[in-house]
């Protein structure tokens, strides 16, 4: 524990998190909103980065446990209309059990065939959800009876409470024993094995903890936006989106890709009076960085204190 | 003998059409050490990966104090108390040489999020015990090879096991570290566990191990105390073939003039590893020049250089031309044409299509004059030119590998081990479509070979490599009696 401590990362962390404390003071509710979006997309970038840069397993269909989540939270609360944490737990639930359904026979495959089955799982439940319109609300979406506030302030403190506690049990949980083991094997997973290590056991677990946490901030974001739809849970823009992410902040470092998923979000937004352009130039950026520091920005600023 | 804590009986492994391993079998006693030895392709190491559980066998047993583990997953091998040191391994960069051996001694739990408190202090004795405490702090990636080596031994050791497979103990190491891994190894024996160690020649292993066993192509040829096993008549001729006839040109070399290629104080470094240091050596036009060497001195490593697929230090001249700088596909254009131990066929192409490939820059006269050439060179071919290329055996395919190269003209033929994993009776059809080769064109060819039966009856002048470095050169009539003997 004392050497997590000593990790400059989590020390960047901290200095993120008490300005975002301190912003509901100084900034306007609009910018609240967008940071309240951007924080559910910094879990989603965390937990896939369990994946990606610990189990070395890429994830091409991150929204396919986020729309489990963010789907079976929106439908209960329209049906049996249980309260909202409820219905949180069990979009989580449901992701999680979706997620074991889907990595149990896909992880017994190699190299890309895993990340082809995750993308192909993403394709089924979006025509799953548009053939089940009447219950899901197809391609227009969903409006949900509930949401967490009207007031942004108060929607903002519970988004940033949710991402530091989120990421700071997948930060832990990646410093841990259990997050070293499932290093090595993603990394050499034959020599994992032969140190007396279960790979399978181990990814699957990942796998379980990613995937819990995907649906957890799906359902959230539902029940911020007070909707749920193909278009911003599930479709696979989303998932490149969170991918890119990920990859921007920093591959293995957990908390450089909710940076990143922030960064992206904010960028987004800013240049929208760009119309078109916005995404081409976010993308572009995001290109340029991938090529250029592939460790991403919190890799990047790490790996140099490494070498100092 | 019964009394063995690694017991293996009638191991065998198929790969398809090829047996790997066949009715291997072997008993090691607590504090012993076996040295398994067999050249590249002999399946040692597959042995290895069987009892190690990374390969299923498909038939035979593996016990480990008695306890039957063949066809058990590896994780559950080694809780079983089997370790392995492997030869390379990607050992965790970010973390500290500490963690990397703690990680080694974690339960394979999912719920024990920090390691108990004894660990740290085992650890730091097992770093001790391998001579790493320097370095406790220092991440992988900054540690020189011998140090990464110690740690992959720190970490097998760091598991207790019963059994130790140790593959290549000394490879890329140098004199004195080899002293230093050798008194660790021995160690083993102290504490009464089972140890093998593989490995390609009796030599390396000779003052470490009580006993030998030897395979060739899958089988045992013999076994014994490292003494018999040398003066063992089929090693002997596996590592050092029968009687070789000879056919050296000598005048080939005696001509004034450059060298076609000229190869000066040529060093390569993968990483911390030096797989070649300061060779020099020259191909004359026409010639036909042998570099022998054992699995592992760095043969592949000088074609790669010469081909420009690795960076080097050092010169390398091609007709008098300097060929630093120029990209691998410039080379090949040039009259360079390597064809490599991996074959790198087009498994899913035809044979005629693998050849076609190898002659597009050629007119459509020219291709069919070298297509008539060839399939006359190796008559096998045309017989399965709609065949995919996979499904060819490998002797077939060995060939096709030759042809495709010979297929694009070269000026000098880089032959890389073409006789690797093959049998014998292959191996005398590939010898005579060399010798053709050599009688009926003015071709150019610079051959890598361990198996020296092979590379002998066709050479001018042979050049040994050994550790990466060129320890003898000279006409293959002398190779016997003056550089055989430390090759076994």
């Amino acid at each position: 524990m004392a050497r997590a401590l000593r990790s400059p990362a989590l020390w960047i962390a901290l200095v993120l998190l008490l300005l975002a404390v301190s912003l509901p003071w100084w900034v306007s509710a609009y910018i609240l909103g967008v940071l309240t979006v951007s924080y559910y997309f910094g879990v989603f970038a965390m937990a896939w980065d369990l994946l990606f840069g610990f189990a070395n397993e890429v994830n091409f269909g991150p929204t396919f446990l986020i729309g489990l989540g963010a789907y079976t939270a929106g439908i209960l609360d329209n049906t049996l209309g249980p309260p909202i944490f409820v219905c949180v737990a069990a979009g989580a639930l449901v992701a999680m059990i979706g997620g074991v359904l889907l990595a149990l026979p896909a992880l017994r495959l190699r190299g890309p065939y895993f990340g082809l089955v995750t993308l192909v799982a993403v394709l089924l439940l979006q025509n799953a959800i548009v053939i089940f319109a009447s219950v899901t609300g197809g391609e227009i979406g969903m409006n949900v009876n509930d949401i967490l506030s009207v007031n942004a302030v108060t929607n903002y403190w519970i988004a940033l409470v949710f991402i530091a506690v989120c990421g700071a049990l997948l930060f832990g949980l990646s410093r841990s024993a259990v997050g070293l083991i499932l290093q090595a094997s993603g990394q050499d997973a034959i020599e994992a094995a032969a140190l007396g290590f279960n790979v399978t056991k181990h990814k699957l677990a990942a796998f379980c903890v990613s995937a819990l946490f995907s649906g957890l901030a799906g359902a959230m974001l539902v029940f911020y936006e007070g909707t749920a739809s193909v278009g911003t849970v599930i479709d696979i823009a989303i998932a490149v989106q969170i991918i890119i992410a990920a990859v921007l902040g920093g591959r293995r470092t957990i908390l450089g890709p909710a940076i990143g998923a922030i960064i992206l979000v904010l960028a987004g937004e800013e240049l929208r009076q760009l119309g078109q352009l916005n995404t081409f130039v976010v993308s572009a950026v995001a290109l340029a960085v991938i090529l250029f520091f592939p460790d991403g920005l919190l890799g990047h600023l790490l790996r140099r204190g490494e070498r100092g | 003998m019964s009394q063995g804590l690694l017991e293996v009986a009638g191991l065998h492994k198929r790969f398809g059409g090829l047996v790997a391993v066949k009715d291997i079998g072997f008993t090691i006693a607590p504090g012993e050490i076996l040295g398994l030895i067999g050249p590249n392709g002999s399946g040692k190491s597959t042995v290895m990966k069987l009892i190690m559980g990374i390969e299923r066998p498909n038939a035979g047993s593996v016990r480990v104090g008695g306890q039957e583990v063949a066809g058990w997953p590896t994780h559950r091998i080694a809780r079983a108390g089997i370790g392995i040191v492997f030869q390379h391994s990607r050992p965790l960069h970010r973390q500290t040489v500490l963690e990397n051996i703690k990680l080694a001694m974690l339960p394979d739990s999912l719920l024990r999020l920090a390691a108990s408190s004894h660990i740290e202090a085992r650890a730091r004795e097992i770093a001790d015990l391998v001579g790493l405490s320097e370095v406790l702090y220092r991440h992988p990636p900054t540690l020189p090879f011998a140090d990464l080596r110690r740690m992959e031994l720190a970490k097998a050791i760091a598991r207790d096991p019963k059994v130790v497979l140790v593959d290549e103990p000394f490879a890329g190491l140098t004199a004195a570290e080899v002293r230093a891994f050798s008194d660790l190894i021995a160690g083993f024996r102290a504490q009464g566990r089972a140890v093998l160690l593989v490995d390609h020649n009796v030599k390396g292993v000779t003052a470490l191990v009580d006993r030998v066993l030897a395979m060739y192509l899958g089988e045992r040829v013999a076994e014994g105390s490292a003494a018999e096993v040398m003066a063992n008549e089929t090693v002997r001729r596996v590592y050092l073939g029968g009687k070789i006839e000879t056919h050296a040109r000598p005048e080939l070399d005696a001509r004034p003039g450059r060298p076609l290629l000229d190869v000066r104080g040529v060093s390569v470094l993968y990483g911390k590893a030096q797989a070649l240091q300061d060779v020099s050596l020259h191909v004359r036009e026409q010639e036909f020049v042998s570099v022998v060497g054992l699995n592992g001195a760095g043969k592949t490593t000088l074609f790669n250089a010469i081909c420009g697929l690795v960076p080097y230090f050092g010169n390398i001249a091609w007709d008098g031309q300097e060929l630093r700088g120029r990209k691998a596909a410039t080379i090949a254009r040039g009259g360079i044409v390597q064809c490599p131990e991996t074959r790198e066929l087009f498994g899913d192409m035809s044979v005629r299509e693998n050849l076609e490939l190898g002659g597009q820059h050629l007119t459509a006269a020219e291709r069919r004059s070298q297509f008539d050439w060839l399939y006359a060179l190796f008559p096998i071919l045309p017989a399965r030119a709609r065949q995919a290329a996979r499904t060819l055996s490998g002797g077939e395919q060995q060939m096709l590998a030759i042809a495709r190269a010979l297929m694009m003209k070269p000026r000098l033929l880089v032959l890389d081990e073409p006789t690797l994993g093959l049998a014998p009776v292959i191996l005398e059809q590939l010898s005579k479509a060399l010798s053709e080769l050599r009688r009926t064109t003015p071709i150019t060819v610079l051959l890598g070979e361990q198996n020296v039966t092979f590379a002998l009856p066709h050479a001018d002048r042979v050049y040994v490599l050994e550790h990466a470095q060129i320890v003898w050169e000279g006409d293959p009539a002398r190779f016997a009696e003056e550089a055989g003997a430390g090759y076994l």
